[in-house]
């Protein structure tokens, strides 16, 4: 039953889209001035029937309906509730419908809400919008259902890969994928402008919140990922520059760059073409990492089964994609005149966007790369930290000294570079904590030292700036601010973290020790449990540090999960406020010892808080976009 | 007609990045080692132990089974199944070592201490030629035949059962 309501619901979806647009087309040749209702009317129907597919899905899940191909796959009645209803976008079929309902979504949000803006365009966004939701359900319906039957109806399911039952990984998805698919809705709005001829401070307006929300979101999203990596995956680490996480950031790139030249052309009607790049460009990248992911021509722990037909469907929409706003820009592009003079915030901000464009040429070479090679050569390469780390890391140092000039500079034309007040305090002050951290952890090289110092400037900085807003309630500039100040206790605390970890490999049996720096590890014990759906083998590890008088229990664990039959090992974190002790066993085949890595990770915590409040920044600067409209 | 040479570039750029991804697409990704059985083993040259000579295809003409063992002195399973090895040697099997990202020193304590039942020991110091044998973590062994083609795949350390079989294939 529910099979076949979901069946139906997906296809209105498609009708509604196909007369979406055919009203539309038919209101952008009259001259009535305002969007007839039926076409708001039509929206909502299409917004309600997108939801009430999603929740007919989750239904399917909850009550393990094995009557869909997609639950019998995926879940197993003796999975927690939780994952069962997470379960609904795990998979590819699954999440190809959220995919679908959060572009529908932000198409009906972007129509209700621009009310302000001109009618063209506003209908023309619907068009493309629509027209990219209609090949979407097409895909979802021709080659990924999530609602294909299975008779005869099995009595158990095949179960959730256990590794993916996690709670940072339950949300993980669905952050991401508001941040981008919500995209779409200005890389449609871009194309809108360039054939409507809305252009300047007006488009600007029209996308900036929306920007922000993708932001946001996408940066969620991705330390979202990064918690489940260092939690769940045992490598011991949060960011492996593994293909798939790269494939994550190229459009965060783009969107940042994006989100501040949007605040040039609402200023100073300037850098439109640029913006309209980034738009399209943004939403470009998305859908290329996912298809990346999704083909399987990445190997990687997000690939699902993958299946060649799939890639190439979306292979096809992405030509059709880029082809089609690329002929469209260059017909409608008219030249600019950049007058900017260098001591001007806009300066700053292009040079803001020339650090992302860098970053984002280096991690695309790098991850298209090796499948370059492989194509042409049938060489299997990797490229790994090192290439990343030699070219992104010196770049961290000027662009955080920039982050405190740049904002301090005037619009148009500032009297000098030197505007940063009490800069020789700021900078001896950052000396100094550096020296502390010094004195704590020990040395680190030149170039981590000059990280060091400049994170610092930075945050010494924005906490001046901090206390000026909260003195002279200045509050329009507290969302910059405090993302600023997160993104420069970010980068210190990955740079601490980074240099000082402490991290040991070796093999143990029940009842040895091992010691070595300052630790003591020893081996106490080894427990049986078994739960609802996993076994599990536990150990009893005491770690003893001897300066620090560390000591704590860890218990890692290798459970076995029995629906489907799977080995996954947990690791034993033990967080406290200054750092983190990481424990994970893996067993030896046919031995009785147990391979252990042992990791001691300074301020580990306040990496993933630093993240929270750049994200929170973001949210703020929502909140005021909307006062402020 | 003007032509426009920025754009032919960027044109052709996304066109090139498109086909590269649609060439991908089509390639086998799946990677399995367990079907090197039945394959011939290439060209490879890994050196000795103490680099005076080199382990290479050549030498499997020497003998009708040669079993390759890849084992490291810092392996605990590999110990566990060195005695099966010792006994296989004794039985007129004819192993070559390969000792894997080991030091030359421990390589020797570790043959000293449990029995070499070598007949040459080639050092794969960074691990890279292993990996022309489909090598995925040690210990593993490979019966190669005269022509060197693989003729079976040991993942792991060998034990009482694996041991017999050996014994049956070469005899």
């Amino acid at each position: 039953m529910l099979s076949e309501f979901g069946q139906l619901s997906i296809f209105l979806v498609t009708i509604f889209s196909v007369l979406i647009i055919y009203k539309s087309f038919l209101s952008l040749k009259s001259n009535n001035q305002v969007i007839e209702p039926g076409i708001y009317q039509l929206s909502l129907w299409q917004v309600t029937v997108t939801i009430l597919s999603f929740l007919v899905l989750i239904a399917a899940y909850l009550v393990s309906d094995f009557s869909l191909i997609n639950v019998y796959e995926n879940s197993h009645t003796a999975k927690p509730l939780f994952y069962k209803f997470a379960g609904s976008w795990g998979n590819h079929e699954g999440s190809l419908l959220l995919w679908i309902n959060i572009l529908v979504i932000f198409s009906y949000l972007f129509l209700i809400f621009n009310f302000k803006h001109k009618k063209n365009f506003r209908l023309l966004t619907l068009v493309i919008q629509n027209l990219i939701i209609l090949g979407f359900t097409l895909f979802l319906i021709f080659n990924s259902n999530p609602f294909s039957q299975l008779e005869p109806v099995p009595l158990e399911g095949l179960g959730l890969n256990p590794i993916l039952q996690d709670p940072a990984l339950a949300l993980h998805p669905p952050m991401l994928y508001v941040g981008f698919v919500g995209c779409s809705i200005y890389f449609s709005a871009a194309i809108a402008s360039m054939l409507s001829n809305y252009r300047g401070k007006l488009f600007a307006n029209s996308i900036k919140s929306w920007v922000l929300i993708s932001w946001c979101f996408q940066t969620l999203g991705i330390s979202l990922g990064s918690i489940w990596a260092y939690y769940e995956l045992g490598w011991g680490g949060f960011w492996f520059w593994d293909p798939v996480e790269n494939a994550s950031l190229l459009p965060w790139f783009a969107i940042t760059a994006l989100m501040h030249s949007v605040i040039v052309l609402k200023k100073r009607e300037n850098l439109y073409a640029w913006v309209i790049i980034l738009c399209l460009i943004t939403f470009i990248l998305s859908v290329t990492g996912t298809f990346l992911v999704r083909s399987g021509i990445l190997n990687s722990v997000h690939t699902f089964a993958s299946d060649p037909a799939r890639g190439i469907y979306i292979l096809l929409f992405l030509s059709v994609m880029i082809f089609s706003s690329l002929i469209i820009f260059f017909r409608t592009f008219k030249k600019e005149s950049y007058n900017f003079y260098f001591k001007s915030k806009e300066t700053f901000i292009l040079i803001n966007n020339w650090f992302m464009a860098f970053f984002l040429v280096t991690v695309l070479v790098g991850t298209l790369y090796p499948i370059f090679l492989d194509v042409v050569t049938n060489e299997k390469i990797s490229v790994g930290p090192p290439f990343y780390n030699i070219v992104i890391i010196p770049l961290a140092v000027p662009l955080l000294v920039l982050m405190v000039v740049g904002p301090q500079l005037s619009w148009i034309n500032s009297k000098s570079l030197g505007v940063v007040k009490h800069k020789a305090l700021i900078i001896i002050g950052a000396l100094l904590i550096n020296f502390i951290i010094y004195l704590i952890f020990g040395s680190s090289s030149f170039l981590s030292n000059l990280i060091f110092i400049s994170a610092l400037f930075l945050i010494i900085h924005s906490i001046l700036e901090a206390y000026k807003i909260y003195q002279k309630k200045i509050k329009f500039e507290a969302p910059r601010v405090i993302s600023h100040l997160g993104f420069g206790l970010l980068i210190l605390f990955i740079g601490i973290n980074h240099n000082f970890s402490n991290e040991q490999d070796f093999n143990l049996k029940v009842g040895e020790e091992k010691k070595f720096d300052e630790y003591n590890i020893i081996f106490r014990d080894l427990k049986l449990k078994q739960e609802k759906n996993y076994k599990a083998i536990i150990g009893d590890f005491e770690i003893k540090n001897f300066d620090k008088k560390i000591n704590k229990i860890l218990n890692p664990e290798i459970r076995i999960y029995s629906n489907p039959e799977t080995l996954t090992y947990e690791a034993a974190i033990k967080t406290r406020i200054d750092s983190d002790l990481y424990l994970t066993m893996s067993n030896i085949s046919r031995s009785d010892y147990y391979n252990i890595k042992f990791q001691h990770k300074p301020l580990m915590i306040w990496i993933w808080i630093s993240v929270l409040m750049v994200v929170f920044g973001g949210f703020l600067q929502l909140v005021r976009n909307k006062n402020e409209s | 007609m003007r032509v426009n040479l920025t754009r032919i570039i960027i044109f052709g750029f996304i066109f090139f990045c498109l086909s590269i991804f649609w060439l991908g697409l089509k390639k086998d990704q799946t990677y399995d080692t367990r079907n090197l059985i039945g394959n011939k083993i290439n060209e490879f040259s890994i050196p000795s132990l103490d680099e005076t000579n080199s382990f290479s295809e050549q030498y499997f003409l020497n003998n009708k089974f040669t079993i390759v063992n890849f084992f490291a002195s810092w392996c605990a399973p590999c110990r566990d199944e060195h005695k099966y090895l010792v006994e296989l040697s004794k039985n007129g099997a004819h192993i070559v070592g390969v000792s894997f990202k080991d030091k030359k020193s421990n390589t020797l304590d570790f043959l000293n201490q449990l029995g070499n039942p070598y007949k040459f020991i080639a050092a794969d110091n960074d691990g890279k030629a292993s990996i022309s044998f489909g090598i995925y973590g040690i210990p593993e062994s490979i019966i190669i035949n005269r022509e060197s083609v693989v003729v079976k795949k040991i993942i792991g350390p060998i034990n009482q059962e694996i041991f017999k079989e050996i014994l049956n294939i070469i005899k």
